[in-house]
């Protein structure tokens, strides 16, 4: 009984000895700077989560390959501890709490989705650890008051309404007849805002404004009220699903509309599933290769996209760009903090102000990144039925020039 | 904004086609879960997975090239085995339990399906292309994707093979024999262990059919199958079990209802409005049925 209970005591006296060591050594490692990050590497998310994960590795590697990151005169080097989230919110959370008090991380990368950065926010809040999220433009996220977290990419409600001040100023500078449908999403729904606060900056008129179910496959009923009531402009933002049942309904229905705008289209593959019918849509986009921002490590876009293709086999879709850029941000804010202690190094995030290859970044007091205006592409195809998205907006980077209106059905 | 129907007339024209066409094709998926509910009193929460399947089916076929429409034929081939071994792995040890025991390992097959799915094939969204072109009607007010009216019109030769098909082969008089009287059909001869099994293929390889025909006219995705689930489930209550023209009539009742709803109330109480019918119809047939009782006493 009493050799049981000094086993006992031993046993847990070594427990709680890996345990605290394993705590007190987790945040840098030796010459290691380690990340934690929980990934949708499974679930629906799965295929973004992926290009999420690929992002963060290759500026891992780069970074590491290219003299890592100096702190107090040492160089040290990232290294990433990733979980699984199942694309499932409740377990995100529930992994940001085991990366923060059972791995020791003390600083976190994000996840993908505003869901799901959502659901981690509060957990890297509570602990003060300072997160740098690419994946997660739902613009409650910035309104909250969150001091640790920071996000490379453009709030959702920013997505579209360059479109909408296109068209207006397409159309002489008088306002607009729009007409949208979102799905009923906290990301889709944020666009949507945008797109209300654009109308009412230009005086254009709503006169569809569909809520898409999330189990959207079918639009049919929204683009009849499209045919029938002739809008100037259609905006359409519902994830991928969204994007294309857009485009195929859109095709077979043969609506007619002068301007169609919407999102995702690249992560939908638009252009390869759809081919022609794809031609004509307006894109958003957080980024294009072909834009001109450069930086130290990846050069610019291009270079970019050439040495992601070469390692994984695809064409960067910009959800990889900005979660390497995530990378670039932390490094460069360790080297000006000077520290690993977290209050410093969340300071000198704050006051970030840099250009990466993916765009200039500089956070407001809400973690959103203001420095860097969206992109809009428009999917052009040649008379081989080869598309290709060309930036048309702002006009700084456009490589083509936008096709407006777009030709009718019975023309093409 | 709620009176288009009246603005615009043809929008009524369209509504009733449109769900028509989309009525007939979730009929093809209630017929089948009504078959193997009646038959084995399973309510099978997988169906809706088992359509996404043979979805997939016709996508990898478009993929390597052939027509998707071919699916149509492939799908619920592949599908009928996929069912037997389904039904000889699980559903053969909870088919005499209650209820709900079916409904949890029929609940556990969907989310596995999930997985398996998302694991082999992607979390992408993806869809097949016909190329089938679109049918215009009334001065091109009406539009019709020829997609979907190729859809109802297979469902409909597929609803009546099978009724051909349970009215004349010895396995479908068997197959209803079992419906009506399990132990009496076991002690006159019929094998209900094969009749469960061959129920069960029948029911995954007409949803084969439909997962098919859903990737040739919406998109399909591993985790969508869940409304064709409720959506079969619906139709199936209210139409009663075992009641081919009754699936048929509610299928497309629930069609052009939802369609009405989206023009009239707005697309984000679509699917609502179909639930709260749904309710209504529960409470009259109550209503219905507790004035028989009352006849009765």
């Amino acid at each position: 009984m009493r050799l049981n209970k000094i086993i006992l005591s031993f046993v847990s006296a070594l427990v709680i000895l890996f345990s605290t060591s394993v705590a007190s050594f987790a945040k840098v490692v030796g010459d290691k700077i380690i990340l934690g990050a929980a990934i949708s590497l499974t679930g629906k998310y799965s295929s973004n989560g992926v290009h999420t994960q690929n992002g963060y590795n290759m500026a891992v590697d780069r970074i590491n390959s290219m003299g890592g990151v100096k702190v107090g005169g040492k160089t040290y080097k990232f290294d990433i501890i990733y979980y699984d989230d199942e694309s499932n919110p409740k377990r995100a959370a529930q992994l940001a709490e085991r990366l923060i008090s059972q791995d020791g991380v003390e600083f976190m990368l994000g996840p993908y989705s505003s869901g799901l950065t959502k659901a981690i926010a509060p957990v890297t809040e509570k602990y003060g650890v300072p997160m740098v999220e690419a994946n997660g433009a739902s613009r409650s996220l910035f309104t909250k008051g969150y001091k640790y977290l920071f996000a490379v990419l453009a709030p959702a409600n920013l997505y579209l309404d360059v479109a909408i001040e296109t068209a207006v100023e397409l159309n002489g500078g008088k306002p607009v007849r729009i007409a949208q449908a979102f799905e009923q999403d906290a990301f889709s729904q944020d666009v949507r805002l945008g797109i209300l606060d654009a109308a009412e900056r230009t005086g254009s008129k709503i006169i569809i404004d569909d809520k898409l179910p999330k189990e959207l496959n079918d639009m049919a009923a929204t683009l009849v009220k499209v045919k029938q009531m002739k809008p100037d402009v259609l905006v359409v933002s519902g994830h991928t699903k969204g994007a294309l049942t857009a485009i195929r309904q859109i095709a077979e229905m043969k609506v007619d509309v002068p301007m169609l705008a919407m999102t995702h289209c690249d992560a939908a593959k638009l252009s390869k599933q759809h081919g022609k019918n794809s031609q004509y849509a307006l894109c958003a986009s957080q980024w294009h290769k072909s834009l001109t921002y450069k930086d130290d490590f990846f050069k610019d876009g291009m270079t970019y996209a050439a040495d992601f293709e070469k390692e994984f086999g695809y064409d960067p879709p910009y959800q990889s760009a900005e979660s390497s850029a995530a990378l670039l941000v932390f490094k460069d804010a360790f080297e000006r903090a000077n520290s690993f202690d977290q209050k410093k190094v969340r300071d000198a995030l704050a006051a970030t102000n840099m250009q990466t290859f993916y765009g200039n970044i500089k956070f407001a007091p809400g973690g959103q990144n203001v420095d860097k205006p969206m992109v809009l592409f428009q999917v052009m195809c040649d008379a081989s039925g080869k598309c290709e998205n060309k930036v048309v907006a702002p006009l700084k980077w456009a490589s083509a020039k936008l096709i407006h209106p777009i030709p009718k059905w019975s023309e093409r | 904004m709620d009176f288009l129907v009246f603005q615009y007339p043809m929008i009524t024209v369209q509504a009733c086609l449109d769900g028509i066409l989309l009525g007939v094709l979730f009929a093809l998926i209630a017929y089948g879960m009504a078959l193997q509910w009646g038959v084995m009193n399973i309510i099978n929460i997988a169906q809706g997975d088992l359509v996404i399947l043979g979805g997939y089916i016709a996508y990898f076929m478009y993929l390597y090239g052939i027509h998707p429409a071919w699916g149509v034929i492939v799908a619920p081939v592949i599908m009928y085995f996929v069912g037997i071994a389904i039904y000889k792995l699980v559903i053969n040890k909870v088919v005499d339990r209650d209820l709900f025991i079916s409904i949890l390992a029929t609940f556990g097959i969907s989310i596995l399906f999930m997985q398996l799915m998302n694991f082999a094939f992607g979390a992408d969204v993806v869809l097949a292309n016909s190329g089938y072109g679109t049918t215009m009607l009334f001065d091109n007010n009406v539009v019709l994707p020829n997609s979907k009216i190729f859809s109802a019109f297979i469902s409909i030769l597929f609803a009546i093979c099978l009724v051909i098909y349970m009215k004349k082969s010895k396995l479908g008089r068997a197959i209803r024999a079992t419906a009506q009287n399990a132990r009496a059909a076991k002690i006159l001869g019929v094998d209900t262990e094969k009749v469960y099994a061959a129920t069960f293929g029948i029911n995954a390889a007409l949803c084969g059919v439909a997962g098919a025909l859903i990737s040739i006219t919406f998109t399909i995705h591993p985790y969508m199958g869940l409304p064709y689930t409720i959506r079969s489930f619906m139709i199936v209550i209210v139409a009663g079990l075992g009641n081919l023209p009754g699936v048929a009539m509610s299928g497309m009742g629930l069609g052009v209802f939802e369609e009405f709803a989206d023009y009239i109330l707005g697309t984000e109480f679509r699917i609502g409005s179909v639930f709260l019918l749904l309710v209504l119809i529960l409470v009259y047939r109550r209503f219905k049925l507790s004035r028989k009782r009352e006849y009765l006493k």
